[in-house]
């Protein structure tokens, strides 16, 4: 254990511990941008510097491991000029479209902005132009208006261990791109969206359906395999316009693309509410009931005339493990067959 | 005892080949068969490739060496070779009038060579050559009689600092990286060689590359490590060649690979070729390039003595700080530490360059004068103009203005002034360059180098150069100089690494010693009559004689006038490209 002393109050913290992770135990608000806590450090957007006796020149606390005896200083009138600077520099390179930018009120630039009150700019300057140009349909890519934090990279590489972009050019050209600037080309888990602390990266399907306002978040568990995902439909009107997972989910707030992007079938109007029943060559909604029955009556038809063995059931990895586990136990010992298994067998 | 021998010595380093060494030595393989000189003196007459001698601009440099006495011939082409050959050698009647003459020799006399000893005297692609003036000596040394920590002690005695430009002592880096305990350790020798205008590794590796592998395999010793990477950029492709062909040859005789001279220690080099980014001579940033990453530095501490390549200790040095250590370890610690100063001691190899008469490669003891260097090593200024300031320490680096000029060259005389040491850049400015567009010239190149991982050097820097642009087109605002000063001392204080830290360098120290420059410029002047934008060219009617070469020659047809009288710029159309002032043979032709 390592003891420290951050703006005067002492903590002690395990070895390894950096500054940042210190002063947030000890409650203490320390800007940041490129940080993210569930991916390694990166040290680029400087906002998180802090004074530490001994030591010249700011250090960034993101990146800073905790010594024995260490005396930080997170707030001085230096840091915050320096803060300040920083923030107008980012701005100045920067759309500044807020007005009609999908993440306003849920986007970190921002918010650091109306923090530090910065109403004009001491900074002006050539802005980075870029198109946009991807296919795809579900990430939005905005570039002008990133600010290379990076976490986008560090997310695909470290969590998603896909790689698809990554920093390329120099100096002020520097950008994030895939390799030789094709269009985006990946599982569109959409990681990189959800870890955006600006509005570079949006989903597409979520243009001018609601931003903050007037939106309910629902948390609920994902459907689409028996992972069970944590996640939290945002609503608005009565319409899931965005999903996105917490942090202190088990999931840890991560999602793959189904889970992110495939909530369109709940409001489509070719969703199947009810069973249905093929008659007379058409398809008719029935009753739960009327279908069950239908079902065991067929089942208990044919396993009497072939025998249980001409019936086989598969699985869907949409179920819950007791889900599955109840229908093997039903093939099994109610059917009376071995014939059974489930899509994600592989 | 004379030796009765012949010796030629062409200058076969990057500057010698490209003034046309190879050539020159074919020319002499011929003549001298010819001549039938090879098989009169048989075995005695040898023809040797060496490295620089620092005084490129007289390339190629010919030692011709008879019967003991030694001739240097400068700016020699093949075609001169067969006098050379039948009138020094045969008749033995050198040819004076292209020998060297006394600037040659003023170049070297106050110099004092340590690294660049053997550069220019030895064959850097022969390792019998090196052997032959006590090559491999200090490694036998090191490892038969020394143990790591006294070799550590040494080195720290000697007071020799990074000579790659922040001046960490060296001893003392080796020192912390043995006392870590791990099972792997790596050194790495930095040969990202990448201020523009300078060439002191590429000089030492082409020169000698026997002791940058030498210093290396030492320092291994004493920390503790049996991999070194040499990174080193892709386009010095001689550097790389000859520093290929000596790790063979190392190994060859044993003083590379497993069990070094028969001890227990092993150790062997790797090449990493840098793909030409000025970043990667930041040491994270190297070993980020060298685990196959992109080039972008990461955040100290952790340090690399403690986690380093692959998160292993790791120890950089500069080529220039290795290929010291064999001469200190034979030499012994006292011998070096009598070169210098109190705080920085031994030599220091500069490249001098800019506005200068002689320029070069140098290696000076750490305390001259840039006076000296300046006037007695350099001869002076070209053209016998005035010297407005000295830019060291490349883009990192800072100005120090002509009135300082008796200011000693070392690491802590140079910081008290604003700029640095650093790698080893010394480029020398007359009354005719604009301090603001040096300024200008070195944030260019920063800005286009930044590796743009942290907000201060990617859009901080940008926006200094958008500032100083506007400055020299006569955009200026009263406020920019202010602002410039500010931006630049935050770009210092929050940049992640060493770039970002000193980028705004030049800058500052222009803006320190010629505010009244900048002031100019926002007066719409350009003192030295650089920036185009600030000028005006204008046709001085009682000199003109009206003979239309102006007018001929200015390609936007600004000129007009008739014949034999006075003729006219219109400011309107000129674009001001100087070439009616050029032309002009009766200095008719102004500007300002």
């Amino acid at each position: 254990m390592v003891k420290l002393t951050i703006d005067g109050k002492t903590i002690t913290v395990p070895k390894g511990t950096t500054v940042l992770d210190a002063a947030r135990k000890l409650d203490i608000p320390i800007p940041t941008l490129c940080h993210h806590p569930k991916l390694t450090p990166f040290g680029g957007c400087r906002m998180c510097i802090v004074e530490i006796k001994g030591i010249p020149r700011p250090v960034t606390s993101c990146t800073t491991p905790v010594t024995e005896g260490m005396e930080v200083i997170t707030s001085s009138p230096r840091l915050e000029d320096l803060r300040k600077t920083i923030l107008e520099l980012i701005l100045s390179d920067h759309p500044n479209d807020c007005m009609v930018c999908e993440r306003a009120g849920d986007c970190t630039l921002q918010e650091l902005a109306y923090f530090y009150g910065i109403k004009e700019n001491r900074f002006q300057g050539e802005r980075r132009r870029y198109e946009k140009r991807d296919g795809n349909p579900f990430i939005e890519r905005d570039m002008e208006k990133c600010i290379l934090c990076g976490r986008c990279v560090k997310v695909c590489s470290e969590v998603q261990g896909v790689g698809a972009i990554d920093f390329a050019y120099r100096g002020f050209n520097a950008k994030i791109c895939p390799p030789y600037e094709h269009d985006l080309d990946c599982e569109f888990c959409g990681q990189c969206v959800a870890v955006c602390p600006t509005g570079a990266l949006t989903g597409k399907m979520w243009a001018l359906k609601g931003r903050q306002k007037e939106i309910k978040e629902v948390d609920t568990v994902c459907a689409y395999c028996g992972t069970g995902c944590n996640i939290t439909l945002h609503v608005r009107r009565n319409e899931v316009v965005r999903v996105t997972s917490k942090e202190n989910t088990w999931n840890e707030g991560w999602l793959c693309v189904k889970g992110r992007f495939g909530y369109k079938f709940i409001n489509s109007p070719d969703r199947l509410k009810t069973p249905l029943i093929k008659k007379r060559g058409k398809f008719k909604e029935v009753s739960w009931e009327e279908a069950l029955d239908y079902t065991a009556k067929k089942l208990n038809a044919i396993k009497k005339k072939y025998g249980p063995d001409s019936i086989g059931g598969l699985s869907s990895a949409r179920c819950t493990t007791e889900e599955n586990y109840l229908f093997q136990k039903f093939i099994r010992a109610v059917i009376g067959t071995n014939n059974v298994d489930h899509c994600a067998r592989l | 005892m004379k030796d009765k021998g012949i010796r030629i010595n062409i200058c076969m380093g990057t500057g010698g080949i490209a003034a046309g060494g190879a050539q020159v030595m074919e020319a002499f393989k011929k003549e001298l068969r010819k001549a039938g000189i090879k098989a009169s003196v048989g075995k005695r007459c040898t023809m040797h490739k060496v490295g620089c001698r620092g005084l490129c601009a007289k390339d190629v440099l010919v030692d011709v060496v008879k019967d003991g006495n030694k001739f240097t011939y400068q700016f020699i082409q093949a075609d001169m070779v067969p006098r050379i050959v039948q009138q020094h050698l045969i008749e033995n009647n050198p040819v004076s009038e292209w020998l060297v003459g006394e600037d040659y020799h003023n170049f070297h006399n106050k110099q004092v060579k340590v690294v660049l000893s053997d550069c220019g005297n030895i064959d850097p692609e022969d390792i019998e050559a090196y052997i032959k003036v006590k090559g491999y000596e200090a490694l036998k040394t090191v490892l038969k009689k020394l143990t790591p920590e006294k070799t550590i002690e040494i080195i720290k005695k000697s007071g020799l600092r990074g000579r790659g430009g922040a001046g960490f002592p060296t001893g003392t880096k080796w020192e912390i990286c043995r006392g870590v305990e791990a099972e792997q350790k790596y050194i790495i020798c930095n040969a990202d060689e990448g201020d523009p205008g300078a060439f002191m590794d590429r000089s030492v590796i082409e020169g000698n590359p026997h002791a940058v592998i030498e210093g290396m395999t030492i320092g291994a010793y004493a920390i503790g490590a049996d991999i070194g990477y040499v990174y080193i950029r892709a386009e010095y492709p001689l550097a790389v060649e000859r520093l290929k062909l000596a790790l063979k040859q190392a190994r060859k005789k044993k003083l590379l690979g497993k069990n070094i001279l028969g001890t227990k220690f092993s150790f062997d080099i790797k090449i990493k070729l840098g793909a030409g980014a000025f970043v990667c001579g930041e040491e994270t940033a190297l070993i980020a390039s060298i685990e196959g990453e992109r080039g972008m530095p990461r955040a100290k501490p952790p340090f690399p003595v403690h986690s380093g390549l692959w998160g292993k200790p790791t120890v950089i040095n500069n080529v220039e700080t290795l290929a010291n250590v064999p001469y200190i370890i034979r030499n012994g610690d006292k011998w070096f530490s009598s070169y210098g100063t109190e705080k920085s001691k031994g030599t220091k190899v500069f490249a001098l360059t800019g506005k200068v008469k002689n320029s070069g490669l140098i290696e000076v003891p750490m305390g001259i004068t840039l006076k000296e260097i300046i006037y007695d090593i350099g001869g002076g200024i070209e053209n016998d103009k005035a010297l407005k300031a000295v830019q060291t320490g490349g883009p990192s680096g800072g100005c120090i203005p002509a009135g300082m000029v008796d200011i000693k060259v070392d690491y802590e005389s140079l910081a008290q002034v604003g700029s640095i040491v650093g790698s080893g850049g010394m480029i020398v400015l007359d009354e005719d360059d604009c301090m603001v567009n040096v300024a200008k010239y070195f944030l260019q190149f920063t800005q286009a180098e930044s590796c743009g991982k942290c907000v201060p050097c990617r859009i901080g820097t940008k926006r200094l150069l958008e500032i100083l642009d506007r400055i020299t087109k006569g955009n200026g605002k009263e406020t920019d100089i202010e602002l410039l000063e500010k931006l630049g001392n935050d770009v210092k204080s929050a940049s992640l690494c060493g770039l970002g830290q000193t980028a705004p360098n030049p800058v500052l120290s222009t803006i320190k010693y010629f505010r009244h420059e900048y002031e100019a410029h926002l007066k719409g002047k350009c003192p030295a009559g650089v920036c185009k934008d600030l000028l005006t060219y204008y046709i001085l009617e009682e000199f003109c004689k009206g003979c239309g070469a102006c007018m001929r020659a200015c390609p936007a047809g600004a000129i007009t006038g008739e014949r034999k009288k006075p003729h006219k710029i219109d400011p309107e159309i000129c674009i001001k490209c100087g070439a009616c002032f050029e032309v002009c043979k009766f200095k008719a032709v102004g500007k300002e």
